[in-house]
């Protein structure tokens, strides 16, 4: 019979050291900045004069080191999340080195091995990583070159690089890199001013490269965590009721412990797991567990059905907090004509394919987690303060995972699987949620609404624009062991923090809620809403998804009611010229002033804008395809043009756009979480469907904008928002209906055609 | 209770519950990483399988019920170093992001070109409905399935002219 592991409650496991909170209360001013925009704890700024995440990881070596036979090994602290940062961050590297890609290891985030650069989140890697790792390497080179300088007695100037991992003199003599490595110390602070390649000598950087994790992925490699396979590894399931708020009554635990093939159950306060020889055993035990009724703990009323209407007035019941984002007056004239609207986004889950997966291995009061979070410093902080152990003796290392799109289950299944690991010492814990736990438990992308009200004048240009937001926090990425579900579960509880908005310019709910465009007397306020009826974290783009319909919705509704066209009416009131470019750009490739007019049954739409206001610039054009009789709606072929700086790998951002694409109109046009009065109701994919490949589009086509040398701009979640507004503007060119709820399912656009 | 099953065309004798998905078979006693678990339920193809030479979801299948019959996975379809058609293609699509649903997605294209070897779009789109992927790579799988075809015809056309 197996024992039940149980009453080691934390103050047991606290009993051998202190407990270490400190990192929980590092200061968030920082952490908006180093974590990757998304909150997260970061490191301090100690070198605000350079660039990228060497503000707070100045020291080459930290970066970058060049073994004595030439192997090249570059760290960073972001991760593989499927978005091709992996192969993206090598190029940088080569190309700054002038080096082959092939020579580049890199190691991505690990607590004892890489610098810590707080979240892969918000379209920061480029920025943060790409553009360290990138004036590292400048760094490393003027080094190299001095120090052949010295030994070739020319002047530094005159050393060059020829692709290869050699220095070269004048005369053509060469050394080896890593013979003048040899002789060099990295553990050297970068300077602000090491010369950069010129993007017209550039051999790797903006040149199409195979992703290096693509071959694994085709063929059955090792490519995941999940296809960890420790020695002596046990296999977990967690065992929670059905959804968030949920609590087991009382699970048949003396049956469970039983069964052959049962190793222990891990009851501590209310978090309990089963572990197994086998996952099929670990799954069966926990069905028998899960059949014990359930309580419901009191939270906020969750939306009754999925209405716009009943979004909106969950949201507006809950008390706000009114934070002024954009507060502008300038004289303009009257107003000719004034549209005012409501928009609304429902609930909507990350939908991971492969739901979340951890392993954690206690041995001699060192715990490794192997962890597929954005944060993997974070887990290293939410697992030292759960199980009090100090965060020297938590060792958190990345592995790949299945795309998060923001915080899934990641962080919560590795907190569960550091818990079970410390009650079950020398033996690695692999654990994977089943389907309906990554849709019951995890974070979901909040539910929001906005009002505008817009208005133009008699010569057609805006002269008063007004947008309101409501939106809960989209920060709740756990720093400390109350942000996980372990914790919340613990014996006594750590609380839940309470949700703080993310300040402007990268903002959360209010992401995006400042147009870029200038208009006239512009005011917009976010009512941020702290309480949460459903559990919520980031997912991605934040609120740039609705704050973008809303705009570029509006922008279209105003063209309508003045008979302007919807190019014209966006470039009339921008002046931003790489935002005008990417307009034009789209317009171009897409055919718009030969676009075919909207019959009633085609059409088409464009949005556009510049995530964040400080990441890439993305327009999108669509001409869409409607059944009137179904509301059925089919993306015949649609265009995006991005101009994210210099891109690494344009191939990677192609992907990358097209994957934002395809995934927006899921969300824009079926994706809602379903709430029954005590628990969530979506927990498969049937229940929470997403597109599949009838309802592609036709074709999509991206445009990369050619921007030598140019600062890198993040571009993992600009297509979002301009998808999902383009898809509503096409809806409404080709039916003449404006559809303001997401989704804009065929129902809801059959009820508003009406009778055919 | 020992079963045998022959899996890319070695035969395995498991000593293990005949109710298993074949699925945590291939993965957790064979070592095979191509099949994932995405949903248990047969509603997502991301442990897409073939049974002998059909698609079929792994994490609903029992052990028991596939002894003797032959089952192929990603793995059986090439390597890294030398990969197969689809592989090929999907490599010079680059037809992945997080790559999770790739492999199912891989196997269930493979049962349609063995059935039917020069698809068109549409049937294309059809056969592929049943497999879900959540990062939007679905313009690339198409290409992906598409230049396998190509690729094919290529190869055939090469072989045809060939004394
Ligand atoms: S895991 Fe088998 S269909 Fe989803
Ligand atoms: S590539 Fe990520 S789920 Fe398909």
């Amino acid at each position: 019979m197996s024992p039940v592991l149980s009453n080691l409650s934390r103050r047991g496991f606290l009993a051998g050291g202190a407990l270490v909170v400190s990192f929980a209360l590092a200061p968030r001013a920082f952490a908006q900045l180093a974590g990757g925009g998304e909150g997260g704890a970061g490191p301090a700024v100690v070198a605000p004069d350079l660039k990228g995440s060497l503000k707070s990881t100045p020291w080459l070596d930290a970066w970058i080191r060049i073994d004595a036979d030439g192997r090249v090994t570059v760290f960073t602290g972001k991760v593989e999340l499927g978005q091709g940062i992996r192969t993206a961050l090598i190029q940088v590297a080569a190309e700054e080195l002038d080096i082959p890609p092939a020579a580049v290891t890199l190691v991505t985030a690990d607590t004892d091995r890489t610098p810590d650069e707080g979240l892969t989140a918000g379209s920061h890697s480029m920025q943060d990583s790409g553009t360290a790792i990138q004036n590292a390497a400048a760094n490393v080179r003027m080094l190299l070159a001095a120090e052949a300088a010295r030994d070739w007695d020319v002047p530094a100037d005159q050393v060059t690089t020829g692709g290869d991992g050699r220095l070269r003199a004048p005369d053509g003599r060469t050394l080896a890199y890593g013979e003048v490595a040899a002789r060099l110390s990295l553990h050297v602070q970068a300077v602000p001013d090491a010369p950069l390649r010129k993007p017209s000598d550039y051999r790797t950087l903006g040149r199409e490269q195979p992703r290096v994790d693509i071959p694994a992925k085709l063929t059955g490699g090792a490519a995941y965590l999940h296809d960890m396979r420790l020695p002596g590894m046990l296999h977990a399931r967690v065992v929670r009721g059905p959804s968030v708020g949920t609590s087991l009554q009382s699970p048949d635990l003396d049956t469970v412990v039983r069964m052959p093939g049962v190793v222990t159950v891990v009851r501590q306060g209310g978090f309990l797991a089963v572990v197994a020889d086998r996952q099929w055993t670990a799954i069966q035990a926990m069905r028998h567990l899960q059949r014990a009724a359930y309580d419901r703990a009191p939270q906020p009323p969750l939306p009754a059905d999925g209405t716009g209407d009943a979004v909106a007035a969950t949201l507006k019941a809950l008390p706000a907090r009114d934070i002024s984002i954009m507060d502008t007056s300038e004289p303009a004239g009257p107003a000719a004509r004034t549209v005012k609207a409501r928009y609304t986004r429902p609930w909507i889950s990350h939908g991971s394919i492969g739901p979340s997966c951890a392993i954690a291995r206690y041995v001699d009061g060192t715990m490794t987690v192997w962890t597929h979070s954005q944060g993997t410093f974070d887990v290293r902080r939410v697992v030292a303060e759960l199980l009090g152990l100090p965060p020297e003796k938590v060792h958190a290392i990345h592995a790949e995972g299945a795309g998060c799109y923001g915080q899934n289950g990641a962080d919560d299944v590795a907190a569960d699987a550091a818990v079970i690991a410390k009650a079950v010492p020398g033996r690695p814990i692999r654990l994977q949620w089943m389907r309906e736990q990554e849709f019951g438990w995890e974070p979901l992308g909040p539910g929001m609404m906005t009002e505008l009200e817009a208005a133009l004048g008699a010569d057609n240009r805006i002269v008063s624009w007004r947008h309101a937001v409501w939106s809960n926090p989209h920060n709740n990425r756990p720093v400390g062991a109350g942000g996980v579900l372990a914790g919340n579960e613990a014996d006594p509880p750590f609380p839940a923090p309470e949700g703080k908005p993310i300040p402007m310019p990268e903002g959360d709910g209010s992401r995006n809620s400042n147009p870029l465009y200038s208009f006239a007397n512009t005011h917009v306020v976010y009512h941020f809403l702290k309480d949460m009826p459903a559990r919520v974290s980031a997912l991605r783009s934040l609120g740039a998804h609705l704050n973008v319909f809303s705009i570029e919705s509006m922008l279209d509704e105003l063209a309508a009611a003045a008979g302007i066209d919807p190019l014209a009416i966006r470039l009339d009131h921008m002046r931003d010229e790489r935002a005008r470019d990417v307009m034009q750009a789209a317009a171009d490739r897409f055919g718009w002033s030969k676009r075919p007019k909207g019959d009633g049954r085609r059409g088409c739409g464009m949005a556009f804008a510049r995530y964040k206001n400080l990441g890439a610039y993305c327009a999108v054009a669509m001409e869409v395809e409607v059944d009137r009789e179904t509301g059925r709606t089919l993306v015949r072929r649609a265009v995006a043009a991005v101009d994210c700086g210099q891109p690494a790998n344009p191939d990677g951002v192609r992907n990358q756009i097209e994957g934002a694409l395809v995934q927006s109109l899921s969300w824009t046009s079926r994706e809602q979480v379903r709430f029954a009065p005590d628990r969530r109701a979506s927990f498969d994919w049937s229940s929470y469907p997403i597109l599949r490949f009838d309802d592609v589009p036709g074709s999509v086509e991206v445009v990369v904008m050619d921007r030598p040398g140019a600062p890198f701009l993040g571009i993992a979640e600009a297509g979002q928002g301009p998808t999902a507004a383009a898809l509503a503007n096409a809806i409404a060119d080709a039916t003449g209906v404006r559809l303001r709820d997401m989704p804009l399912s065929p129902d809801r656009l059959k009820a508003a055609i009406g009778p055919v | 209770m020992s079963v045998t099953i022959t899996v890319n065309g070695a035969d395995h004798a498991l000593d293990v519950d005949p109710s298993t998905p074949l699925l945590y078979v291939l993965r957790d006693d064979l070592e095979l990483n191509g099949a994932k678990y995405g949903c248990g339920l047969g509603q997502c193809g991301a442990c897409t399988v073939h049974i002998d030479g059909k698609p079929a979801f792994s994490c609903l299948t029992p052990v028991g019920a596939v002894a003797g019959r032959r089952i192929r996975t990603v793995e059986g379809l090439g390597s890294a170093g030398a990969p197969g058609l689809l592989q090929q293609a999907f490599e010079k699509e680059q037809a992945a992001q997080c790559g999770y649903c790739i492999a199912g997605m891989i196997m269930r294209a493979q049962a349609l070109l063995d059935r039917i070897p020069d698809p068109d779009d549409a049937q294309i789109r059809a056969h592929m409905q049943t497999n879900l992927c959540r990062c939007g790579t679905h313009m690339r799988i198409l290409r992906a399935v598409r230049r396998a075809v190509a690729l094919r015809k290529g190869t055939q056309s090469a072989q045809e002219v060939r004394p």
